[in-house]
């Protein structure tokens, strides 16, 4: 069966593993780094990423992320987790992981007061899939080998480039399991060729 | 494209789990709790200590402290209310305030009736002691519930308390047949459609922190054990002598809540905790938590 992980540091580890188990995949949430190895794929969800990230480092988590980045297994990331996974990042010098070449502005639609769900055309996903967006990021720029898969009011909420994907919304939070259903397609085909070997 | 909707409020509160949420009173203070791994702060004029210390009513902050701390942080920042008081919470809410807490810490300013908390498009947080009160709070619009417990204390056994009353409550609900429900409602004093909730779902429809008396790292992880979802600290963490490694050691003994060797270490050389106050000493009237209903 596809294993695919969630990094339980902090966040919405739940309604990922909900989602995911309900894609008939099994969900494993990492806490401790040796826990990876066993995941196909992996999902860095929403929470707050200063907090993550903190967290990221106390464990020494960073190198292996980017050794799992760096293996080919894919990596799916959600508001705050699109922020961790994006190359660059507005007002910042360093990004965090930085596999997925996209630049990111964090909180980019404002305070929560205007954080909103809205329909979105997801390419390959949906045409109509309700995306909830709470306090979320926005992708400014895109580097030209990334796929833009939605845009809400001309800016892109959602983004693939080959084993990569990253959401300003949060799918776990509704019971519409398409974009996680999409992620572990991916993850089933980056898993094939290794099945062969 | 719609704001303020039941799971935009309900799911920033999803995004603070496993975390821990910090009284500040100033720009400074947040700074120190933001790098400490904070996933949110709460802004005061007085930490609730304080206010116990200091007596007579107790309101919403200066908004000039709110402004200080939102242009500090890039985290949430969240404002206490007072219960009932309508214009400070549309004040916070106007602010861009990112989650209001209309709370027992400040002077009740309306002794018959909680907020309707469904009218604002910004999240609120309500204390609990129980499942009766806390199904009555989301009845109103709450998005998050965290434990009463006795503020400004340092003392955990109230807090130990009410998690473990709504827990239990909750499994009681849970194992429950249909047709037992409307007497459950009506013993509680909660929305029978909340406890139908509960019942299909297994657990609160809302996020469930624990706060009111949390001083040490081990406090904060025996919350985590008794099933809280995350933890507020109060008065803990900028009353010790070193609050950036206390606030720390907080979150990290959160997150590890379970890991007690880590839990050890965590706790060594923190210096003197707050001194805390045993509840049975306390006056009733100067217990917070029978504050509101």
């Amino acid at each position: 069966m596809i294993k695919i992980g969630v990094l339980g540091l902090q966040g919405a580890v739940r309604e990922h593993v909900r989602s995911i188990e309900s894609c008939g995949a099994e969900a494993i949430v990492i806490k401790k780094i040796e826990q990876l190895e066993e995941a196909d794929g992996l999902i860095i969800p929403g929470g707050e990423s200063t907090t993550m990230r903190r967290l990221i480092d106390k464990y020494d988590f960073m190198p292996k992320l980017k050794e799992f980045a760096d293996s080919g297994k894919p990596m799916f990331g959600t508001c705050a987790g699109l922020i961790l996974l994006a190359k660059q990042i507005v007002g910042y010098e360093e990004p965090h992981i930085g596999a997925l070449n996209v630049k990111v502005e964090r909180n980019s639609f404002g305070r929560q007061k205007e954080s909103f769900e809205a329909d979105l055309d997801i390419a390959d996903v949906a045409e109509d899939f309700t995306a909830v967006f709470i306090r979320a990021p926005h992708i400014v720029e895109a580097d030209e080998n990334v796929e833009v898969l939605a845009k809400h009011e001309g800016r892109i909420v959602a983004a693939r480039e080959g084993q990569f994907l990253g959401s300003s919304f949060h799918p776990e939070l509704t019971d519409d399991h398409r974009l996680t259903q999409y992620f572990i397609n991916m993850v089933k085909e980056a898993k094939k060729p290794l099945a062969k070997q | 494209m719609k704001t303020g909707t039941d799971r935009v409020k309900r799911g920033m509160a999803e995004m603070q789990k496993g975390g821990v949420i910090m009284d500040v009173v100033n720009a400074e203070q947040a700074k120190i709790a933001e790098e400490a791994g904070a996933v949110a702060v709460m802004a005061l004029e007085r930490v609730p200590s304080d206010i116990r210390a200091a007596g007579g009513v107790a309101r919403m902050a200066d908004p000039r402290i709110m402004e200080e701390v939102m242009n500090a942080v890039s985290i949430p920042v969240m404002a206490k209310a007072r219960i009932g008081h309508i214009v400070e919470a549309r004040v916070l809410e106007a602010m861009g305030v990112d989650y209001i807490d209309e709370s027992e810490v400040l002077t009740p300013a309306d002794e018959e009736y909680h907020l309707n908390k469904r009218d604002y498009t910004v999240p609120f947080v309500c204390g609990c002691r129980d499942l009766g009160e806390a199904l009555r709070r989301i009845g109103e619009g709450a998005s998050m519930l965290r434990t009463k417990g006795e503020p400004g204390t340092g003392n955990i056994v109230e807090a130990v308390r009410h998690m473990r009353k709504v827990n239990a409550q909750v499994r009681k609900v849970s194992n429950m047949s249909e047709d037992e429900l409307m007497t459950e409602a009506k013993l509680l004093g909660a929305p029978y459609e909340l406890l139908l909730e509960i019942r299909s779902l297994g657990r609160l429809p809302v996020v469930n922190f624990a706060a009111g008396g949390v001083a040490t790292p081990a406090d904060a992880a025996l919350m985590m054990e008794l099933g809280a979802d995350g933890v507020f600290v109060g008065s803990g963490i900028f009353k010790s002598e070193n609050p950036a490694k206390f606030a720390r050691a907080i979150v990290e003994a959160t997150t590890h809540y379970q890991d007690y060797k880590l839990i050890a270490e965590l706790s060594k050389e923190l210096g003197t905790p707050m001194k805390g106050i045993e509840i049975s000493s306390l006056a009733p009237e100067a217990r917070m938590q029978e504050r509101g209903w």
